[in-house]
């Protein structure tokens, strides 16, 4: 059985470190483990658990600012916020249910380090964009900071980026600064009904075209409405686009919208709770839970330009489910090949879409042969390897957990 | 002006007309500049106390060349300064009296509109406002839009993480770019993201944005176009307490409202404009704000509304709602001629760039006043009041005999103010030459050694724009030391499980 750490402060996480440095051990960076099975399978030597740097620290709903301690529970955070009539806009998403484990965990540190995004990305932005300011330890057994507590900040390099989307495998965020935005009043979603997925695609890029300001785009074939919430009309491919704002914004907005979309197919609307249960249900990729054993196959996550979303989704096997999210540009993919068959059929294909396919959950014999990650070669892959030696040269954090050797 | 640049390297000094000779086999014809009166031009940017003349500029036009032109100076151990349009207001690209001058000024073209993705790729030296030209004929925009925009490139706003007065509600330069191909400087070429919202892999286009031209040179990018809101309504409202305007900022914020833009000016600053602009704005007042709501008119109309509502709580003694589109943009060009405005009532003027808590307004301003007292200088305060980043413009004469230098001292106790009260050294301008020494105020030796090993991922030999952002330049293979203690390190004191 490996160790774990559980660090109750900055300097503990320094020590630890330092430890393995010292030592030449590895460690895993966790917080509540919601993610722990995304990416390629790595030993480490111990685990370093932060879910016990917890706090607010500084919440100023009027400076749109929040700070707090890595291991803050997400959950906790956006009770908080809400309490003031704010919300985390880039909507992270919940990876627990997919696994398999209860919704509702996660830390921020977590979040942001996977840079957890959601539906409202389309609009909104990317965890990274609201990523603010950071303490972290690097793989140097070095606490440093980057960024700051204001909204608006050009000072030095952006390392909350760097860290965003990093799996823990540059540094330990032990603090991190966040921007916090209005709640919207009220939302309402606008559905059309039974569209093929190329003119659900269309649809989605006429309405994303349009001045409605669309906060949610996705398409979901029948096979894959039915097991969403929301009370969506039985039997048919529903396409959803969420509007949200003041109330006589929403509702000038969504006849515009309906004006836009009526040549496509059969229109109709959710009002605010069955749209926030739709959007949720989306957001965490709820109706890709495997509910049969026998065909638990692999999940992907592909993230294309969205007018490759169609072209895609025609050359995987009639037997894939697949959920379209952002207006077309993001795509989970259920396959129930066990094995390693579909791999370089995701690979090749996104390779000429232009985007990149992350295995989210496989049986494990194909995690061992396959990467997770969209393999970088060349210059770029270079370039990554570099980035990695600079924060975390001895390889003691998370190493091999996105690709071999980084 | 005191600030030390890199030692000159006399040894690539005196190999000059060998290097300018194989710069222009890699860029023929017109591309390359070597005669002093030619290169006079680029020997400064926006930040016009600091001037040096390039040892060389060149000037290419295709990704190919600049991997040539970069690749041979990695070989040669050559400083290269990138330029965009030259309208840095931190000295971004100042020149370096033994380094070459790589000017983007050919990546003039736009190479797709997608109006299916949302996206316009173009090259590093469009002007910011051409993107949107090209797009606006199907009714869309590029949102990031700072003042200069009708010189400043795009890929000078990567490079800088380019503002302006939208950013509050859509965001800075680095919210708006999907992909990139950046040359490094050993003539890598990389292709980073592409027309797909999140790239893959480290986020590098998040460092890159904002790196100031110190990792790499950027040939192509694809930046988000966004559809034009249906309107857009802006309330000019004047206090006599600047005060009572931050108090009506944050309560419009804290009553859920995101304004398009959202800019506060001083009485110092309103004057200057209104006697050059006649926007029409309140001379009796101590505070201006003009707030703008954009999107569809039923929204539009309803937050106005609101907006004049919190406005009459906070004590505004006026408040006018724009009831045209021209009267719009005459609220607008007072504000966004308010640097020009400044230049006519002062011989020179220097303008900050910090940001700060928004609650820390009152106390910033009258320290601000005081410092103008102590130091004898005028200043004027533009501040975009939304996102808390306050430009102040100091006053002063350059012919005067130590008047930059008292103007500097200024400007340095107002950066080292704004972070003293939880701000940053610069919201939108950048680090450049200017602040570069004022870094330590922010950062510990730690968090610098940090970001410089990152410069040394993608520059080993410290080539790209040298002496700009670090106070302090150290060899990579310094930094890239690891100290660990040698013998066996007691377990942690640490609750394990």
């Amino acid at each position: 059985m490996t160790d774990t750490l559980k660090p109750r402060d900055n300097k503990d996480v320094e020590d630890a470190v330092r430890w393995a440095l010292a030592e030449g051990k590895t460690l895993e960076i966790v917080g509540h483990g919601s993610k722990r099975g995304i990416g390629r399978p790595a030993q480490t030597d111990a685990t370093l658990d932060l879910s016990g740097l917890v706090g607010v620290t500084l919440y100023e709903p009027e400076e749109l600012v929040l700070t707090a301690r890595a291991g803050t529970p997400i959950a906790e955070i956006e009770a908080l916020v809400a309490s003031r009539n704010q919300q985390l806009a880039f909507e992270p998403m919940d990876y627990g249910p997919l696994f398999g484990a209860p919704g509702g965990r996660g830390t921020i540190g977590g979040i942001l380090a996977a840079n957890l995004s959601g539906p409202r990305r389309i609009k909104a932005g990317a965890a990274r964009d609201h990523f603010l300011g950071m303490t972290a330890v690097s793989g140097r057994g070095e606490t440093f900071k980057s960024g700051g507590r204001v909204v608006k900040n050009v000072t030095g390099y952006d390392l909350c980026k760097l860290m965003a989307g990093s799996w823990g495998t540059l540094a330990a965020l032990t603090e991190v600064t966040i921007k916090t935005l209005p709640r919207p009043e009220t939302e309402a979603t606008v559905l059309v009904l039974g569209m093929p997925v190329d003119a659900a695609c269309k649809a989605m890029t006429v309405a994303m075209g349009s001045s409605c300001d669309v906060s949610g785009a996705a398409h979901l074939p029948a096979d894959v409405a039915r097991n969403a919430s929301g009370d969506l009309p039985p039997g048919a491919a529903v396409t959803a686009l969420r509007l949200e704002g003041v109330a006589p914004s929403v509702t000038h907005r969504r006849r515009a919208l309906e004006a836009v979309l009526q040549t496509f197919g059969k229109l109709t609307a959710l009002d605010h709770a069955a749209s926030q249960a739709l959007w949720r249900s989306i957001r965490d990729g709820l109706p890709l839970i495997a509910t049969d054993p026998a065909a638990h196959g692999a999940l992907w996550r592909i993230s294309l330009p969205p007018s490759e979303g169609a072209r895609f989704a025609a050359r995987m096997p009639d037997s894939a489910r697949i959920l379209f999210d952002w207006a077309g540009g993001l795509l989970w993919l259920r396959v129930t090949q066990r094995g390693e068959t579909l791999a370089p059929l995701v690979r090749d294909t996104v390779r000429a879409c232009g985007g990149h396919a992350t295995l989210i959950e496989a049986v494990t014999a194909l995690h061992r042969v396959t990467d997770v990650f969209e393999p970088q070669d060349g210059s770029l892959g270079a370039l990554t390897k570099r980035v990695k030696e600079g924060f975390d040269p001895n390889g003691v954090l998370s190493p091999g957990r996105m690709w071999a050797g980084v | 002006m005191a600030i030390t640049m890199p030692e000159l390297d006399a040894a690539v000094l005196a190999r000059r007309d060998r290097i300018v000779a194989a710069l222009c086999a890699i860029v023929p014809g017109e591309g390359v500049i070597a005669s002093e009166q030619a290169m006079r031009p680029f020997e400064s940017d926006g930040l016009t106390a600091y001037r040096a003349l390039p040892m060389v500029v060149v000037l290419p036009d295709t990704t190919e060349q600049v991997r040539r032109v970069l690749a041979y100076c990695h070989r040669e151990s050559i400083k290269v300064v990138p330029r965009g349009a030259g309208t840095s207001l931190s000295g971004g690209a100042l020149p370096l009296t033994d380094g070459v001058l790589l000017g983007m000024a050919k990546f003039n073209r736009i190479r797709d509109i997608d109006f299916a993705n949302r996206v316009v790729v173009a090259e590093p030296g469009v002007t910011n406002l051409a993107v949107t030209q090209a797009v606006e004929h199907a009714g869309f925009y590029y949102a990031p839009d700072p003042s200069s925009q009708i010189a400043c490139t795009i890929g000078g706003n990567v490079a800088e993480n380019s503002g302006g007065v939208h950013c509050l509600k859509y965001g800075m330069t680095a919210n708006n770019v999907l992909g990139c191909e950046l040359v490094l400087m050993n003539g890598d070429v990389v292709q980073i993201g592409g027309r797909h919202l999140d790239a893959g892999g480290y986020d590098l286009l998040g460092i890159i944005t904002g790196s100031e031209g110190l990792l790499g040179v950027i040939t192509e990018i694809t930046v988000r176009i966004l559809k034009k809101p249906e309107t857009a309504r802006a309330v000019l409202v004047g206090f006599m307490r600047s005060d009572d305007a931050g108090d009506c900022v944050s309560r419009i914020i804290g009553a859920g409202i995101i304004p398009g833009g959202m800019e506060m000016m001083d009485r110092p600053a309103i004057h200057a404009t209104e006697e050059f602009v006649h926007a029409g704005y309140p001379l009796d007042v101590e505070a201006l704000l003009i707030v703008e709501l954009d999107g569809p008119q039923a929204e539009v109309d309803h937050l106005i509304a609101r907006v004049e509502t919190i406005a009459r709580e906070c004590k505004a003694v006026t408040c006018k709602v724009s009831a045209s589109e021209q009267e719009r943009l005459l609220f607008w060009a007072g504000r966004k001629a308010a640097f020009p405005a400044v230049g006519r009532i002062s011989p020179d003027y220097y303008c900050m760039d910090g940001t700060i808590p928004r609650a820390k307004l009152p106390q910033v301003l009258k320290r601000i006043r005081e410092l103008s007292e102590h130091y004898g200088l005028r200043v004027a305060n533009v501040f975009h009041a939304g996102d808390g980043n306050l430009h102040p413009l100091i006053l002063y004469d350059a012919n005067k005999p130590g008047e930059l230098d008292k103007t500097e001292a200024f400007g340095a106790e107002i950066l080292k103010l704004c972070v003293a009260v939880g701000g940053v050294l610069t919201g939108e301008h950048g680090v450049g030459v200017e602040k570069r020494d004022l870094m330590p105020t922010m950062f510990s030796e730690t968090d610098l050694a940090h970001q410089q090993r990152l410069k040394c991922a993608f520059d080993d030999k410290g080539l790209l724009n040298p002496g700009k952002v670090f106070p302090t330049l150290h060899r990579c293979a310094e930094l890239g030391r690891l100290h660990v203690h040698a013998g066996r390190v007691p377990f942690p004191d640490i609750p394990r499980f």
